[in-house]
Parts: structure tokens; C-alpha cells; sequence
């Protein structure tokens, strides 16, 4: 996979993430809602399968995301305020 | 970007309340040594930090010590949720009370707010690691304090992890700069500063 491939996968991830973040603060004040109950779980399992795949390709998302079993890659380059390099 | 997990890093459980300990302990949440400030001083440093072991340490510690906040923060509530009006004035937290009530709120033991003047973020990596050890062992001493004064082993032993925690961070920033020593100028390590001089721009 490439850089425009993986600035793609980011960014369908930056959506999913964001789809979340907006739907568990909705939650939080409508906790019974069945539409964003179901809602909620779409989003979960998109935005989980994203993560996964980035992360097979990419390096880690997240500490658990770490996949290399010879080599802490948590600490690799780019670091999110530099995603632009 | 952060995820909150709905648990404490280490358990929190007292039974008994006490406003006196909780006006003092409250100086680890929003005073000068406190857990805000460390977690605002090294997530603040990071993102100029050119050497990506040092940026993870400080993005890994910054995180914890948001968890530390957590924590301490949890102490004060417990220490303070059952309180009569007659507690609040016999203790003295009649001060706090008349402005926050029960509330959680950053200051130090004296009453001062907290205020980011309690840290520093300089983008020298040599100045920044310095201040951050000193940081650990300030923090170390405070609950070493904080720890002659407590008597009640509910709340002695969260505060025991917190400062096992002091030391540990302080193990791993004196590593940090270490590997900063490394990259530099070994018969001058003032010769440049990386965060400014050698910056890789464009």
C-alpha cells in the first residue's frame, strides 16, 4: 500500500472516529434511543476493521495496535502533528 | 486523540472521611508539583521533541499522569463526600466550601489556583528533561510529605503508588536524556539546540 492509499484508509478512519465521538455524546443524553443504539454499532465495527487494517499496514493507532513482536514500533515516525510530512 | 477507560489505574477505596488530609493532598491535583501540571508540561513538550523515543516517553507519561489526576482527584472526593457542616468549619474547609462545595477544583494546599506558570515548556530538550526530572522528584517529595501526615492506610496506600510512580518516571526521563546526549555534540552539548538550529524544515 502506498502513501495516498494510507492517507485514504486515514481519513476513512478520521470519519468513522468522528461518526463515533458524536454518537456516544448523543447516548449520553438519550441513552433508550434505538436508532442511535444501532447507529452506534455500525459505526463501532466500521471504524474497528478500519484501525485493523491501518494498522497491518501502517503501524499502531493505539499501544494494542502493535503488531511486531522484535520491536516497540509504538515510538515509530510520523507522530499525528506530523502527519503532513 | 484520547479514549477514556472507566477505570482508576490504581483502586481507590476510603472509608472514612477527613477534610484536613483532603485540603492538603488537594496541593498533588492543582499545585505547584501537582499531577495537572505534569501532564500539561509534558504534553505541551513533545511535539518539538526531535527524537521519537523521548516523544513517546512524554506522550506515554503526559497520559499517565492524567490518570494520576484521576486518582488523587478520587482521594479528595472520598475524603470529603460524607462531610456535616460541622466537619466543614471544625477543619477549616469552611474556605473551600463557601466557593466549590463539595466540587473538585486545581489549587494547592495554600488556596493558590493552579496556573501553567507551575510549569515550563522550553523546546531545549536538554532544559525540558531537566525540568522534567526535577518535576518527578518534587512530586516524590510532596508525597513523601503528604505521607507523614497520614495515618489512615486507605488513603497512605494509593499514595504509595503514586510515588513509586515519581521514581520510575524519573528512571525513564534520566534515560530520555541520555539518548538526547547521544545526538548531540558530545564535547559541547550547548553547541546548537535541535529543536531550533537543526530543525528538518520544508
Amino acid at each position: 500500500m502506498n502513501r495516498n492509499e494510507r492517507d485514504e484508509l486515514l481519513n476513512y478512519i478520521y470519519t468513522a472516529s468522528f461518526a463515533l465521538d458524536d454518537t456516544i455524546l448523543y447516548l449520553d443524553t438519550h441513552p433508550t434511543d434505538k436508532d442511535a443504539l444501532d447507529f452506534y454499532q455500525k459505526c463501532r465495527a466500521i471504524r474497528m476493521q478500519a484501525m485493523k487494517e491501518y494498522e497491518t499496514h501502517f503501524g499502531p493507532l493505539t499501544e494494542e495496535g502493535v503488531k511486531a513482536t522484535n520491536k516497540w514500533t509504538w515510538i515509530e515516525d510520523p507522530w499525528p502533528w506530523e502527519m503532513g510530512r | 486523540m484520547w479514549n477514556y477507560e472507566k477505570r482508576l489505574q490504581y483502586p481507590v477505596n476510603i472509608k472514612s472521611t477527613n477534610a484536613k488530609m483532603a485540603q492538603v493532598i488537594i496541593s498533588q491535583f492543582g499545585g505547584p508539583d501537582g499531577e495537572l501540571a505534569a501532564s500539561m508540561r509534558y504534553l505541551s513538550q513533545r511535539y518539538t521533541m526531535p527524537y521519537r523515543e523521548v516523544t513517546g516517553i512524554l506522550t506515554d507519561i503526559g497520559t499517565e499522569e492524567l490518570a494520576h489526576m484521576e486518582i488523587v482527584s478520587s482521594i479528595i472526593y472520598q475524603l470529603t463526600k460524607d462531610l456535616s457542616l460541622e466537619e466543614i468549619k471544625a477543619s477549616g474547609f469552611d474556605k473551600y466550601y463557601v466557593d466549590h462545595t463539595l466540587a473538585l477544583w486545581p489549587q494547592a494546599a495554600s488556596g493558590t489556583p493552579f496556573t501553567a506558570t507551575f510549569f515550563q515548556s522550553k523546546g531545549d530538550p536538554i532544559t525540558d528533561l531537566v525540568e522534567d526530572l526535577a518535576a518527578e522528584q518534587k512530586a516524590r517529595t510532596t508525597y513523601d510529605n503528604i505521607l507523614r501526615l497520614i495515618k489512615d492506610p486507605d488513603v497512605a496506600d494509593p499514595i504509595k503508588f503514586l510515588r513509586e510512580r515519581e521514581i520510575v518516571h524519573f528512571q525513564r526521563f534520566g534515560e530520555a536524556l541520555r539518548i538526547v546526549q547521544d545526538h548531540l555534540d558530545a564535547r559541547n552539548f550547548y553547541a546548537f539546540n535541535p529543536e531550533f538550529d537543526n530543525r528538518p524544515r520544508g
